[in-house]
């Protein structure tokens, strides 16, 4: 039962990139068609879990016991970074088919404030859901960081469809591009708040 | 070129967020108010002119192929300088900040101005660039939450203007995504002129 | 321009660096221990005295856990020239809006709030932080009530608590955390023989 407000916590009510503000610069850089607003969102679910698998393990069983807490963004990141090389080595090799469709999302991802954001908040926010706040254990912290992908991922289509029904539209020079893009991403975050207060 | 140059450009021609539109995440996270805008913008440009720097002297001594790793290293190395300093020194601010101080790791800002310019030019001028970039993203931080704090607690830099409350959506989600896209109108129309 | 990218080099380069940066960290880390340490103490003692009546101990110091309603709640004891000043009681409830909001207590010896604080929350910012006395009179409300013959509810559950305008569900979790502060103040008192 909690599983699932957790995932509606983090996928609606608490939305990466609508609420948090992790995530913005692929969002607002490869939302244009919804084809690759799915790719960048797969890969992302699929990183960001692996990610955060190895880094909470990094900090429940290394930089705690050894009171290093400090060490906590060099490690983290480079935890992220040697991930994503290794998976795109990984699926160059066995699926080459998979690499390509992922192009050059892939090496982005490493700079993806999201993955080093839900990394971090993961470790150390304190949750409650329905009971006492406390610090996430690993099935629920992978199912959390799991749906804050998802999260993204929605977000992510669901804009690409706004943009792609923008590109018939005429648009005032100034708003071109990048403002009209905020503007309307500020419109759905002004709808996504209707959630907050469901869990 | 000569150094004032260096920092102007990066305080006008190729501003961070209005111009080359890096550094999204924090620029929207954290304007709530002038002075966090503000906070945020320092504790990046402190990043940026000492990452610069050192990446700048090292970059003779790093193979090509692992450049992005090491440089992120190095930029990790600066953020968690900062962090604890400002956990020592400016705890109120810190709390505010947050999540947003690891991530100017990530702020693609400060490993893109090390990629461009520190890797390629001597120590000084990196170190100015790191400043010059710095100062453009911080002067956007401290106008986009001058206006939000304006419009959403009717106050400035927490001084308070406006008896009651402003309009709310503006210190919200919703209304950074807004006001950022605004001003961006805004400026691309004096550019225009 | 840059070393040639072998093997060796690569690996060497990045130990270097790695080894280099976890010296200049550890370095800042202690030099930075004791001030934030003693930042960290100072927002604590702040708060204390903003909401306890006049001591000369030091509560933070003294600080002891109590179990209420399946949560930790931490205890800070006050005395003044030795005798029982009053007590501070840090409490969490998770009936915030936005999620748990974590407020202190000051009572006085016989059970009258001497002045709350809220700690931390996550409320709608112009709504549900108007929990926050620097943005509102809301929780000043409570000081000098004594929850033995004080309501601690809104006035729409048949309390005597003015609830703040559209932020029902804050101020109920107020109230709510109030009455968990005063549950375990009197479990104390209780267990002091009702000396305090």
């Amino acid at each position: 039962m909690e599983y699932i407000l957790i995932v509606i916590s983090a996928v609606f009510v608490n939305n990466i990139v609508l609420n948090q503000f992790l995530g913005v610069c692929p969002f607002l850089g490869v939302s244009n068609k919804i084809s690759t607003a799915v790719g960048m969102g797969a890969a992302v679910i699929f990183v960001m879990t692996l990610s955060t698998l190895f880094t909470y393990l990094l900090q429940r069983y290394i930089l705690d016991p050894l009171q290093i807490g400090f060490m906590q963004t060099v490690t983290f990141i480079l935890v992220i970074a040697a991930l994503v090389q290794m998976v795109e080595i990984i699926l160059k090799k066995t699926s080459p088919a998979l690499y390509q469709a992922l192009g050059i999302f892939l090496p982005l991802i490493t700079t993806n404030c999201a993955v080093l954001g839900v990394s971090i908040l993961v470790v150390t926010k304190e949750l409650s859901f329905g009971g006492a706040p406390a610090m996430l254990n690993l099935p629920q912290a992978l199912v959390y960081t799991a749906s804050m992908a998802a999260g993204f991922g929605l977000a992510l289509i669901l804009f690409a469809g706004l943009r792609e029904q923008m590109e018939l539209v005429g648009i005032p020079k100034p708003f071109r591009g990048v403002p009209i893009a905020l503007i309307t991403a500020g419109i759905l975050a002004l709808a996504f708040m209707g959630f907050s207060g469901i869990v | 070129m000569s150094k004032w140059k260096i920092i102007t450009r990066g305080i006008i021609k190729e501003n961070p967020t209005f111009v080359l539109v890096l550094g999204m995440c924090p620029t929207l996270g954290t304007t709530t108010s002038a002075i966090n805008g503000m906070g945020m913008g320092l504790a990046t440009t402190f990043v940026l002119m000492l990452s610069n720097y050192a990446i700048s002297l090292l970059a003779g001594l790093i193979p090509s192929k692992i450049r992005i790793p090491a440089y992120v290293v190095v930029i990790a190395i600066f953020v968690t300088v900062v962090q604890l300093l400002m956990q020592a020194y400016v705890p109120a601010l810190y709390q505010t900040l947050g999540l947003f101080i690891p991530l100017i790791v990530v702020n693609c800002i400060v490993l893109g101005r090390a990629e461009a310019f520190a890797s390629k030019n001597k120590p000084v001028d990196s170190f100015f660039d790191g400043l010059g970039s710095g100062l453009g993203f911080t002067l956007s931080l401290t106008v986009l939450g001058i206006v939000r704090e304006l419009l959403g607690s009717g106050s400035f830099f927490g001084l308070k203007l406006l008896s009651g409350d402003g309009i709310l959506v503006f210190i919200l989600a919703p209304g950074a995504f807004l006001v950022l896209g605004y001003l961006m109108v805004l400026f691309n129309k004096i550019k225009q002129a | 321009m840059a070393k040639e990218s072998n093997f060796k080099n690569m690996v060497l380069t990045l130990f270097v660096i790695c080894f280099c940066g976890s010296a200049v960290l550890g370095g800042a880390y202690l030099i930075t221990q004791a001030p934030i340490a003693s930042a960290q103490a100072e927002i604590i003692n702040k708060a204390l005295s903003g909401v306890l009546p006049v001591f000369d101990n030091n509560p933070s110091e003294e600080v002891y856990d109590m179990q209420i309603e399946g949560q930790t709640a931490k205890v800070y004891p006050a005395l003044l020239n030795g005798a029982k000043a009053g007590i501070a009681v840090e409490v969490i409830s998770t009936r915030g809006f936005g999620g748990p909001i974590q407020v202190l207590v000051g009572f006085f010896p016989d059970g009258t709030i001497c002045n709350t604080a809220l700690i931390s929350h996550s409320e709608t910012p112009g709504l549900g932080d108007k929990l926050d006395q620097r943005k509102s009179i809301f929780s000043l409300q409570f000081n000098g009530k004594n929850p033995k013959n004080f309501t601690l509810a809104v006035k729409k559950d048949g309390g005597q608590v003015d609830a703040i305008t559209a932020a029902t569900i804050s101020s109920r979790a107020f109230c709510h955390a109030i009455d968990m502060a005063y549950k375990v103040f009197t479990e104390i008192d209780l267990q002091d023989g009702g000396q305090l």
